[in-house]
């Protein structure tokens, strides 16, 4: 046990959060001193901030905690969805003096100094995520230390911010060279992954299910997919707007055009609506937690899942839409506002997520769609056959 | 697919009385049942034997049978009603078992009742141990996590002692099977201990089982409360972590939601393995309670036990999140699904949805071990807490900090001042759970304990054992700092610091810190439980303060009228107060106020958010309440604060609150110091020309000496200034009243003894009333059972009086009116009365709704908290009368000749308490109050209400069998006639020499057996507590001389509260229980509707 504590929150440093629009909350400096820069977004899951914080969906966001207490059980090697921490600038009320896990390895706070991460911490994230809530997500810049000075100063600062609107990142963050995951046990498929964003617990679920998962780059060719030969398909989370992703939704009407089963999530549902067809749009303040009721409209049942997108696709829920592609379904609807959270193929082995059924953080509830990519693939090989 | 169609009436079994490990929870739980059910349109039948309880009000249900809760009673009720589904699952083990039984007996499927909410498969899943295992183990097959501690089922103390070989010796856990609130259950160190609590256990399970189990002191606890509908969706409502780790039970223990020790992972795990547990017990259309160990050193996930059904973490856990399981566990067992279900906070998300929290509960417990000073203290798996209060805040230190605050109990605050014990001895103390442990650990790291030695010593988790170092810090802080600042006071009070926290470090007055913290605009904004954390707008105003930004009360327009409660239950203040809170807010929002309720009490009707039209979840302190009435203040007109339906902790508040310029209405606060100031009631008592007993005060034993000399022997003393009869005892000589004021460490000249003339053989009577300041409306007059010296609280007693006559009700209302009057009532008051000889004497005034406000309602068809409310906002009794909230003539007082009879039957909690050495603790009846809970008997004639009460209290009066009598001298004479009467009901009579001698000599004849001190006899002849312990006695009668600690007769009473044998300690109630057992001889008992006896009397009256 640590017992060097930090003391008392009037012995950090002065930090200070200005929004886009002019509202500014007054704190203290956590994790590294300095300034960032990114869109204010609220999660309101209370576990998983170490997988919330290396998501690389996150890419250029600021988040903010709703949870109070954040820390608590400090920083360990294994629960990382990426390589490095993503978010660009990290908002919570009580951040923790010392961590208690049987697995901890350091503190959040050392990590997040280690990683560079500015954040701020004892503000009222309430007032800030209502503001958020009611205002929209919007440009955010927090500073502490050399970076403080007047208040019109940073203001014109943060709008100058680039807008998430119309941002292309994926290739920010995805991979640049192909790697892969073994299945775990017998390997059954091979599933060549496009890589917009993904998150560490997604090839290891399709591992788990005996899949040998190639993670491709973002900038992937249709022939650098189909040099694996894969068995199925699929297109990851990510970051950005995905009216901008011209690269994966071409790529994905290529592998549409050949019958391969086709699997996305998050990310990867936009681009799939967009290869069909559909609008996508930027939600109001997004769904960013992991208690999001889901139905599957095939079943009826709701399941519990992990939410990160600020952009929906815009699909019709009481029909049957005809694409290029044969008729496709809104498969999942978020039953809090009717947003499209699952899309289907009905003459094609293709669907897709906007949630993240590998729950890295949150509930398991929806693993069951890793069983269905299962499936599809496992059809497609006994009609080869 | 919405609502089941078959389904057009519905039972709904209640809790009955408030006990330890079964309280208040249960009435929030199935009133929101009730209320559900009734507005699907279901005719709903309720049985509930306690009146002091919202659920029972007649306008909740259809038919309300306050009877008893036993499967013979609940038998007759199904056969009038014939429901089409019986509800077991909302309350508590009572409903369950009875459910069981009646199942088990073949009465459901006699008269073709479904059970809904559980089966009686999952029922015996969750409940029995061996089955439970099994569902563990499958769960285990199929997801890969979760086992059970490795244990052994025993049915026998050599399959215990041969158990615990098994386990690999000592310590062990003894839990017994179907048990509530942990009852009988411990831990064994040693082989001694584990033949007295395994014996216990044995005894105590109606399937005579116990289950040994590996010890898992130490790890760390949790809880999941889950939901499933008949579709299979399952939502995870709220998770909770101890703070006290392992050992001590959870509703002893400090709990905290969400859990804040657990990663992403870890908490997964238990959700899944919660989940896949209700699945495969079955439980398909309701809520349960999952209970969790893991070791910190490793993380292995035990699974303690579930509870198939609406617990008292189920209610913490509804109050902690604003997801009402009690609610949605009603709708999902009359068919609908999670997602058909709206959130009623949001109004526009659906309940298929896990809470998500932006804030900290943190939940305490409050005990009252100074009522059984000889019991053990320490805290086990048995639960001791009789109530427990819950706090809100933005994090965990302003939570924990406030929910301290709550318990209103001297010392429940950390102090920072003062010398500190020495930390080597405070550490070693601190080993032990008890109350108050979590102070003493404070005070060890004021003596400079490490994190690392507290966290050695208590196991408690180190991050909150850091927060208890950043409180300390924070109190260093303010106690170095050169003056109070705005930061730093803010600060400290985001840290949950009060004022007088605040006051006491810088050694300054309350109240100059309050005017300094505002001067410097440091004030609490309210933020609002929202189930979301902000995603969705709330439209639900349930409050808590912090100090924070930004502040989310609305603005309204109409008056509000802000109603204190009565805080964590307690032993002399419990539901009945929250009762009368609850009805006050109902009749104002009827008489067109909005209505504000501040409380602290998550177990209660009144912190439900459905209630009144804001609820601010909050400390009864004076601080706490200054600042709400400032925030009501600025958000629209106040027309007052009601402090006079709480019980005495808002009471006390009356003065400080007028003297901050706080409008209370009713009663002033001048005119309750006139009925609490024994110097002041003396003079509204000699201007009323009203005798009380004589009296005096005394601060040494020469002065209480002459005092008691001069009125003479038995005298009744008692410390000023306490609550519920706290340290009153009846003294017969000198010797002991000597004794006493040696005792009493609190006598000072500022706190001297009350020596009060005891009026021996005086019959006692309560007094509910309201007055207008012109008109008084008796209420109700209630005659004791006991003789006066018995706590009022714990006293049986009948409305209407069964021995008074006209004459003396008269002058009960002239007396009533005439205190009134003289002390300026406006609203509900109290008065105990005792006549003896002819003299009627005032014992003394509560200018408040008393405890037996809702019995009395209940008996008379009378809401007179509603009324009460009404008058201290100006409506007098005639307008009331015309409104038709009073009878339009008549009152308590004039009851119809045929009105019902009314017994109210206290219920006593020996059976929860063992002294060190692990015996019982002693049952007889004082004037100091132990009763958790009441209930109420009603029927045409006493005899039968009374069996009735005793029926609904401790189970059915024998009809026969053998009764022990055994009565100290003074009672013998009484003794004979009801003796008689029990052999004319064919009882053979047992008695100690003595009391044998005595029958004999009036021709009664009694069979002889030997006293526990005689020890057995030559040829193997059985003494009285062996006979007892053995099931061979049927009823005890037992009264003590005095009411000291060891007398004659301990090892008997105790006996029979082991055993369950209906045990009386008074003449008076032996008398009446013969009236009860004749009754139940004679013919039939039927039951009765409450809305019957309504409209019976109803009729009577017009």
């Amino acid at each position: 046990m640590t017992t060097s504590t930090r003391g008392t929150a009037r012995q950090a440093a002065p930090a200070v959060l200005v929004l886009e629009d002019g509202r500014i909350f007054r704190g203290r400096a956590y994790g590294a001193v300095g300034e960032t820069f990114g869109e204010a977004v609220f999660s309101t899951g209370m576990t998983g901030y170490q997988e919330t914080l290396t998501d690389p969906s996150y890419h250029r966001q600021v988040v903010v905690m709703t949870a109070p207490h954040v820390g608590n059980t400090g920083v360990n090697d294994e629960d990382p969805e990426s390589a490095r921490i993503w978010v660009s600038g990290y908002v919570v009320r009580d951040p923790a003096r010392v961590p208690s896990n049987w697995r901890s390895q350091r503190s959040l706070d050392e990590e997040l100094r280690r990683q560079s991460v500015v954040g701020i911490s004892g503000i009222d994230t309430r007032a800030l995520t209502r503001h958020l809530r009611e205002r929209g997500a919007m440009r955010v810049g927090i500073f502490s230390g050399d970076a403080l000075a007047d208040e019109s100063t940073l203001h014109a600062r943060v709008q100058d911010v680039p807008q998430m609107k119309g941002a292309d990142l994926s290739a920010e963050v995805a991979t640049k060279e192909t790697y892969v995951v073994p299945a775990i046990g017998t390997k059954k498929f091979t599933v060549a992954a496009v890589d917009l964003g993904i998150k560490g617990m997604t090839p290891q679920r399709m591992a788990e299910r005996g899949i040998e998962v190639h993670v491709l780059p973002a900038t992937a060719t249709l022939d650098d997919i189909y040099a694996v030969q894969p068995d199925g398909v699929f297109f990851s989370n990510g970051p950005g707007d995905p009216a901008t992703a011209e690269h994966p939704v071409s790529v994905m009407r290529g592998v549409l055009d050949r019958g391969t089963p086709l699997f996305g999530i998050c990310f990867g549902n936009q681009i799939l609506g967009r290869a069909l067809g559909f609008g996508t749009f930027k939600l109001k303040y997004g769904h960013r937690g992991i208690n999001q009721p889901v139905q599957d409209r095939t079943t009826g049942k709701v399941e519990v899942t992990a939410h990160n997108h600020g952009f929906a696709v815009d699909a019709p829920l009481d029909k049957v839409s005809d694409t290029p592609y044969g008729r496709a379904e809104v498969s999942h609807v978020c039953l809090n506002d009717d947003v499209v959270e699952g899309l289907r193929l009905l003459d094609k082995p293709a669907f897709s997520v906007q949630y993240h059924p590998e729950a890295a953080a949150g509930p398991h509830d929806a693993a069951y769609l890793f069983d269905r990519f299962v499936e599809l693939m496992a059809e497609k090989g006994a009609q080869r056959a | 697919m919405p609502k089941r169609t078959d389904i057009q009436s519905v039972l709904v079994i209640g809790s009955g009385p408030i006990v330890i490990g079964q309280a208040a929870e249960f009435d929030y739980s199935g009133t929101q049942a009730c209320r559900v059910l009734k507005a699907e349109g279901m005719r709903v039948i309720l049985v509930n034997s306690n009146p002091a309880t919202i659920m029972t009000d007649p306008e909740i249900a259809d038919a309300t049978y306050v009877e008893p809760i036993t499967p013979e009673f609940v038998e007759k009720i199904i056969a009038k009603e014939r429901p089409d589904v019986l509800l077991p699952t909302l309350g508590g083990q009572t409903a369950l078992n009875t459910a069981i039984s009646l199942h088990d007996a073949g009465t459901l499927e006699k008269y073709d009742v479904e059970l809904i909410g559980a089966n009686v498969e999952a029922i015996n899943k969750g409940e029995d141990r061996d089955l439970f295992k099994e569902v563990v183990e499958a769960v285990n097959a199929k997801i890969g996590h979760g086992e059970s501690a490795r244990s052994v089922i025993c049915h026998s103390m050599d399959e215990v002692l041969a158990g615990v070989d098994t386990l690999g010796g000592y310590p062990v856990v003894v839990r017994p099977s179907f048990t509530m609130g942990g009852a009988g259950s411990g831990f064994a160190h040693d082989e001694e201990e584990l033949r007295r609590i395994a014996g216990q256990g044995l005894t105590l399970s109606p399937t005579t089982e116990v289950l040994l189990e590996e010890s898992i002191l130490g790890w760390k606890e949790y809880e999941l409360e889950l939901m499933r509908d008949k579709n299979d969706n399952v939502v995870v409502v709220c998770s909770i972590e101890n703070f006290d780790p392992m050992g001590v039970h959870t509703g002893d223990s400090i709990t905290v939601a969400p859990a804040m020790t657990l990663t992403d992972r870890e908490y997964q795990r238990l959700r899944d393995v919660g989940i896949a547990i209700i699945r495969e017990v079955g439980v398909d259309t309701g809520g349960c309670n999952i209970q969790f160990a893991i070791n910190p050193k490793d993380g292995r996930v035990i699974v303690i036990e579930m509870n198939p059904r609406v617990s008292r973490s189920s209610a913490l856990a509804s109050k902690a999140t604003g997801f009402p399981i009690a609610k949605i566990a009603a709708k999902l067992a009359v068919g609908y699904t999670l997602d058909e279900i709206p959130n009623d906070i949001t109004e526009q998300t659906p309940a298929s949805f896990e809470p998500t929290l932006d804030y900290v509960v943190v939940k305490a417990p409050r005990f009252a071990f100074e009522k059984f000073p000889s019991a053990d203290s320490t805290l086990t798996t048995t639960m001791k807490s009789v109530g427990e209060a819950m706090a809100i805040g933005r994090n965990f230190t302003e939570a924990f900090q406030k929910a301290l605050r709550s318990l209103e109990k001297k010392g429940s605050q950390f102090t920072f001042v003062g010398e500190t014990g020495d930390k080597g001895e405070l550490l070693r103390e601190a080993v032990r759970p008890t109350d108050g442990r979590i102070n003493l650990v404070m005070e060890a790291i004021r003596a400079g304990a490490t994190q690392e030695e507290v966290f050695d010593a208590t196991k408690i988790d180190p991050w909150f054992v850091d927060q208890l170092f950043l409180i300390k810090e924070v109190a260093d802080e303010l106690a170095a700092a050169e003056r109070l600042d705005a930061e730093l006071l803010a600060e400290a009070k985001r840290h949950g610091f009060s004022d007088h926290q605040i006051a006491e470090i810088r050694d300054l007055r309350e109240d100059v810190v309050r005017e300094v913290r505002h001067a410097l605009g440091v004030r609490p904004v309210y933020k609002t439980v929202d189930t979301c954390a902000a995603e969705f707008a709330a439209k639900t105003p349930y409050f808590y303060s912090s100090y924070d930004e930004e502040s989310e009360v609305a603005t309204r327009e109409k008056p509000a009228v802000i109603i204190l409660g009565s805080g964590p239950n307690r032993i002399g203040q419990g539901i009945e107060f929250d009762y009368s809170c609850v009805h006050a807010s109902f009749a104002l929002s009827d008489a067109g106020y909005e209505t504000v309720m501040v409380n602290c009490n998550p177990e209660t009707v009144s912190t439900d958010y459905d209630t009144s039209d804001r609820l601010y979840f909050e400390p009864l302190t004076l601080e706490d309440v200054l600042e709400i009435v400032h925030a009501e203040q600025q958000a629209g007109p106040l027309a007052g604060v009601i402090v006079q339906l709480g019980g005495q902790t808002p009471l006390g508040l009356s003065q400080a609150l007028k003297d901050n310029g706080v409008p209370v209405v009713g009663t002033s606060p001048e005119a309750i110091h006139a009925a609490e100031d024994r110097g002041a009631f003396g003079k509204v008592l000699a201007e009323a020309g009203l005798p009380a007993p004589k009296h005096g005060t005394a601060t040494t034993f020469t002065e209480a000496k002459t005092i008691a000399d001069e009125i003479g022997y038995p005298v009744l003393v008692r410390p000023s200034y306490v609550l519920g009869g706290r340290g009153m005892e009846i003294v017969y000589d000198e010797a002991r009243l000597s004794a006493y004021i040696e005792e009493s460490t609190e006598i000072s000249p500022s706190r001297p003894v009350l020596v009060d003339r005891f009026l021996d053989d005086a019959i006692e009577i309560d007094v509910d009333a309201l007055y207008d300041g012109h008109e008084l409306y008796l209420g109700g007059v209630m005659e004791h059972i006991e003789e006066a010296g018995i706590h009022s609280g714990d006293s049986a007693c009948a409305l209407p009086p069964i021995t008074l006559g006209g004459h003396d009700i008269k002058r009960l209302r002239a007396s009533t009116e005439g205190i009134a009057k003289g002390v300026g009532v406006r609203g509900l008051i109290n008065i105990q009365f005792a006549l003896s000889g002819d003299i009627l004497y005032v014992l003394e005034a509560n200018p408040r709704a008393s405890r037996t406000v809702p019995f009395t309602s209940k008996a008379t068809a009378v809401p007179l908290a509603k009324a009460a409310a009404r008058i201290s906002l100006g409506a007098t009794v005639a307008e009331l009368r015309a409104e038709g909230l009073l009878p339009a003539t008549g009152d308590g007082g004039t009851l119809p000749m045929d009105a019902p009879i009314s017994v109210k039957e206290a219920v006593m909690p020996w059976s929860r308490f063992r002294d060190i050495h692990g015996r019982g603790v002693d049952t007889v009846l004082g004037p100091e109050m132990r009763s958790t809970g009441e209930v109420m008997g009603i029927d045409s004639v006493f005899g039968t209400a009374y069996a009735k009460s005793q029926a609904g209290a401790y189970g059915p009066l024998p009809t026969g069998g053998r009764a022990f009598i055994s009565v100290a001298n003074r009672d013998k004479r009484s003794m004979i006639f009801p003796a008689r009467e029990l052999v004319a009901h064919g009882f053979e009579l047992l008695a100690t020499s003595g009391t044998a001698e005595v029958l004999k000599r009036n021709g009664i004849n009694a069979t002889i057996v030997r006293k526990q001190s005689e020890g057995e006899g030559p040829n193997g002849e059985k003494t009285i507590v062996q006979l007892i312990h053995e099931g061979d006695v049927d009823l005890i009668v037992n009264t003590p001389y005095g009411t000291g600690g060891r007398l004659d007769g301990y090892d008997i009473r105790t006996a029979a509260v082991a055993r369950s044998v209906p045990c009386l300690t008074t003449v008076q109630a032996l008398a009446a229980a013969v009236q009860g057992i004749d009754a139940l001889n004679h013919g039939d008992v039927g039951v009765r509707s409450l809305q019957e006896h309504a409209q019976h009397l109803t009729a009577a009256r017009d």
